[in-house]
């Protein structure tokens, strides 16, 4: 199958004209041992000036971002912009988890496993039979006290594969790894404490011999870190966290940031009060990308726990940050601070996708991080220089980065103090994009963005109470932003640093992931339950399915054993904003999910909880 | 009509009183039944004639909702009085944060203002939850004493009594002092005369910020039926149910006659 894809490959150079761009567009990466199977070195019509840091999906889909880039970009080009109208559901089948269904399936060898929302079930479904045949479904039984710890719904963000084995998150702060033939437990490791807040929820990546996976829980006073297991055997290899003394943060000799206010002797310590680091947040729950030539890879950090920023005087490093670490010994190379002293609670944990392109008038090795903040940040991803940082949704907290400093050029009056009325805050603490990830088409250079429009008032403080004890917490209360839209697919030129085009959600935000392919298709889905494939190119909407709940997952594309290209999505309502749709969550309790209630209270008209896996193809 | 409400309660009267409850959260409650909530919701379930059960679970987020407006269970012992998520009854006790230290190492603490708390390092707890903090921490900031350490009111889940550890750091002198909600302060520091307590002052510190709040049960919205009748109880039962209160070290101070704003309904 892997030559035969390769063949098709060529194939597709040659005929297309554009043979010259297979030759540059190949890299021999070295260092990475084996190419993995149905995945392909080239992306066939990219042009000259977009080269792939790593092998793209062609037909399985073997770790969470897809593929090392985190491009979520798959060369498959049988389902095309003129047969996309003849799509239709071939398979549907339910998780048995009417709960967020983020993240997406893993397929290889006839195979597609499903990790579900807590109890954080893996279904194996045999693609050679009819029907969604489950195989086997592998229950690891968490311990369900996790449940009322996780802030934002019981979600899973999928699992990779390694070794052999099938290897995730529990929200329970355990990482399984599970025999990906016969569903049997191969090891568990315990990472973190329940007892002390923290949970799991991202997807690991395994990297070589290493699976890497970081902490979620910063709002309860958790301290962020990555942790390295030996694939084969689950033993902690390493541990690196994002505050407190450099020897923690794994700050050696080698540690070179690129701008003086990132520099300095532990500054994990030294940019809180006494102590305060220990509480600091800062953790890990999105997605880590990895460049193989470099040997780094790249995650974002959380905000800063725990207090209200009047109370964490200093920069509270390193929150909010984009990380960039050896991934054999975990040892910090640079970091980036996007905001500092954050007020806003903008985790930067979104993805950094990897790619080499023509930027600036030459080749250069880019990571292109879409923030919470509002700005598409993209940085030299060797040395973390800022190389431009520019709005794709509507923004007032800063109105631009200063490229020399690094450092962003707020508004001091959009800051939030408690006790204090602070109206008009875009974007909201959702940010103008959340966990969910974008796509990248090497062949249209676009990068494709989920994006939302909300904004928020920091308003009156309100009497609560939680473990026996009353407190006030602010209330915030979030809305739809300035031009009639809550939701847009942002597809971003990243060589011009410009928005091309824009597909506007009325009433909620985009919080669908998304999924680029070798056709010039792009597919992803809306919280109302829409499925949808756009034209690449231009943003047309070709086509569109209407699940039978909102959709907060992200899709994937894959070779069926019969060589048919297939398209799956989840739909399963959930997630930080989703979780408004669930019955229980009620309209009128204002800090129900962190105080997104007022930004999405039509949605309880527009979907309900899912928990169904849909499967498209001819 | 009075005879169909006569039967309702009369049915009513023959089902267990389902408390909401957590199941490892001293000095409130747990599931030996050895908190203070746990004392006052046998006397209530007596005075109501019911027996007594428990739907236990961590107070996390969520709590209210996935317990006592899921339907599980019908009453939780303690909210503050003016709390929206459920329908509080009328308060039965008010309490307030207190200063918390060690008689031999630091002399008699009361007020924020005390310009010895520059040089201190200052216990508070911490709730969790964006844009959520206990008043002590908004309080410290706003004077910037941000020599603080922070104790999660979780505390450490594996361990029998979670919230004490804000305590016996005080007992250890790890901080000079401790501002902790008073029902903990009162429990942990009964019985230990080197450990003292007093009030935060001022009671309320500018606009918005409070450290007296008022405690009261709650019901489910729509349950009027067990919300009058608890109100009933608290009302004929007070004296008793501040019995308790003080057994437990609880520090009380004088309850303003509020109105409860869920009757105005």
């Amino acid at each position: 199958m892997n030559t035969a894809m390769k063949g098709v490959a060529r194939l597709v150079c040659v005929t297309a004209g554009v043979f010259a761009a297979c030759g540059p567009n190949t890299r021999d990466k070295g260092g990475t041992g084996t190419k993995l199977e149905n995945y392909s070195a080239v992306a066939p019509g990219a042009p000259d000036s977009v080269h792939l840091i790593a092998e793209v999906s062609a037909g399985d889909w073997r770790m969470p971002t897809g593929d090392y880039g985190g491009l979520r970009y798959s060369t498959l080009d049988k389902i095309t912009p003129a047969n996309v109208k003849d799509l239709r559901v071939l398979t549907t089948f339910s998780t048995g988890i009417p709960h967020g269904h983020e993240g997406q399936p893993l397929v290889f060898k006839n195979t597609m496993y499903v990790v579900t929302p807590f109890p954080n079930n893996l279904i194996a479904v045999d693609l050679t039979k009819p029907g969604g045949a489950v195989k086997w479904i592998y229950e690891p039984h968490p311990d369900n006290r996790a449940v009322g710890i996780a802030c934002c719904d019981v979600v899973n963000r999928g699992a990779t594969y390694a070794g052999g084995n099938i290897i995730y998150s529990l929200l329970d702060a355990n990482v399984v790894a599970v025999d990906a033939e016969t569903g049997k437990e191969a090891w568990r490791t315990r990472v973190g404490d329940i007892n002390k807040g923290e949970t799991l929820t991202a997807a690991p990546l395994a990297v070589k011999d290493k699976v890497i996976v970081g902490n979620s829980g910063g709002e309860l006073g958790v301290r962020g870190y990555v942790v390295a297991l030996d694939v084969k055997s689950g033993k902690e290899l390493w541990r690196a966290y994002n505050t407190g003394p450099d020897s923690d943060v794994k700050i050696g000799a080698s540690f070179k940031p690129f701008y003086q206010k990132d520099r300095g002797k532990d500054l994990g310590v030294s940019t809180w009060p006494p102590d305060q680091w220990k509480l600091g947040g800062s953790t890990v729950w999105g997605w880590i990308t990895y460049d193989p030539e470099t040997n780094l890879f790249f995650y974002g950090t959380g905000n800063p726990g725990v207090w209200n920023p009047d109370l964490r005087a200093g920069d509270n490093k390193w929150s909010c940050a984009i990380m960039a670490r050896d991934a054999d010994t975990g040892e910090l190379k640079w970091a980036y601070q996007a905001t500092a002293h954050d007020a806003w609670d903008y985790d930067e944990i979104m993805e950094n996708v990897l790619v080499d392109m023509t930027y600036g008038g030459r080749m250069r090795k880019l990571l292109i991080h879409p923030g919470r903040t509002g700005f598409v940040y993209i940085l030299d991803r060797e040395t973390g220089e800022l190389l431009s940082a520019e709005l794709f949704e509507p923004t007032n907290w800063a109105s631009s980065y200063d490229l020399k400093s690094g450092k962003p050029n707020e508004d001091p009056t959009k800051r939030t103090h408690f006790g204090t009325v602070t109206n008009n805050i875009c974007p909201s603490s959702t940010g103008a994009k959340d966990v969910i990830p974008s796509a990248f088409s090497p062949r249209t250079g676009l990068l494709y963005i989920p994006a939302h429009n909300t904004c928020m008032n920091y308003e009156a403080i309100e009497a609560n109470y939680i473990a026996g004890t009353p407190y006030l917490g602010a209330d915030v209360k979030m809305f739809r932003g300035p031009g009639e839209y809550q939701g847009e697919l942002v597809a971003w030129d990243v060589a011009n640093n410009r928005k091309v085009w824009g597909v506007k959600e009325s009433m909620l935000p985009v919080y669908s992931g998304v999924l680029a392919t070798g056709s010039d298709l792009v597919f992803y889905g809306t919280m109302d339950g829409w499925f949808k494939a756009l034209d690449a190119r231009t943003g047309q909407e070709l086509w569109k399915f209407h699940t039978s709940s909102g959709i907060v997952g992200n899709p994937v594309t894959y070779l069926g054993p019969d060589g048919k290209q297939y398209v799956v999505i989840y739909s399963g309502i959930g997630g930080w904003m989703g979780a408004v749709a669930f019955p229980e969550v009620s309209e009128d309790d204002s800090y129900a999910a962190l105080g997104v209630v007022g930004a999405m209270k039509d949605i309880k008209k527009m979907t309900a909880a899912g928990s169904s896996v849909y499967v498209f193809g001819f | 009509m009075s005879l169909v409400f006569s039967a309702i309660v009369a049915a009513v009267a023959l089902l267990p009183l389902r408390v909401c409850a957590d199941p490892n959260n001293l000095p409130y409650s747990n599931a030996a039944g050895a908190g203070f909530e746990n004392k006052i919701a046998e006397l209530v379930a007596h005075d109501l004639g019911r027996t007594l059960s428990y739907v236990w679970r961590p107070q996390r987020r969520g709590f209210v909702r996935e317990t006592l407006n899921a339907g599980q269970c019908d009453v939780m012992m303690s909210v503050p009085a003016n709390f929206g998520p459920a329908m509080p009854t009328l308060p039965y006790y008010a309490s307030s944060y207190v200063f918390v230290w060690r008689r031999d190492r630091t002399p008699p603490i009361a007020s924020l203002d005390d310009p010895r708390l520059r040089q201190w390092r200052i216990g508070i707890q911490i709730t969790g939850n964006d844009y959520n903090n206990p008043p002590p921490a908004q309080a410290l900031a706003r004077r910037h004493l941000l020599n603080v350490r922070g104790f999660t009111v979780y505390g450490d889940y594996s361990q029998d009594e979670p919230q004490r550890a804000i305590v016996d750091a005080v007992a250890r002198g790890d901080v000079d002092t401790a501002i902790v909600w008073g029902p903990l302060a009162g429990f942990y520091t009964r019985g230990q005369p080197a450990l003292a307590i007093a009030p935060v002052s001022p009671p309320y510190d500018g606009p918005g910020l409070q450290f007296v709040f008022e405690i009261a049960m709650a019901t489910r919205r729509a349950d009027r039926v067990l919300h009058d009748a608890l109100n009933v109880v608290i009302a004929r039962r007070r004296a008793d149910i501040h019995r308790i209160l003080r057994e437990y070290g609880v520090p009380m101070t004088a309850e303003p006659r509020t109105e409860n704003r869920h009757h105005d309904s």
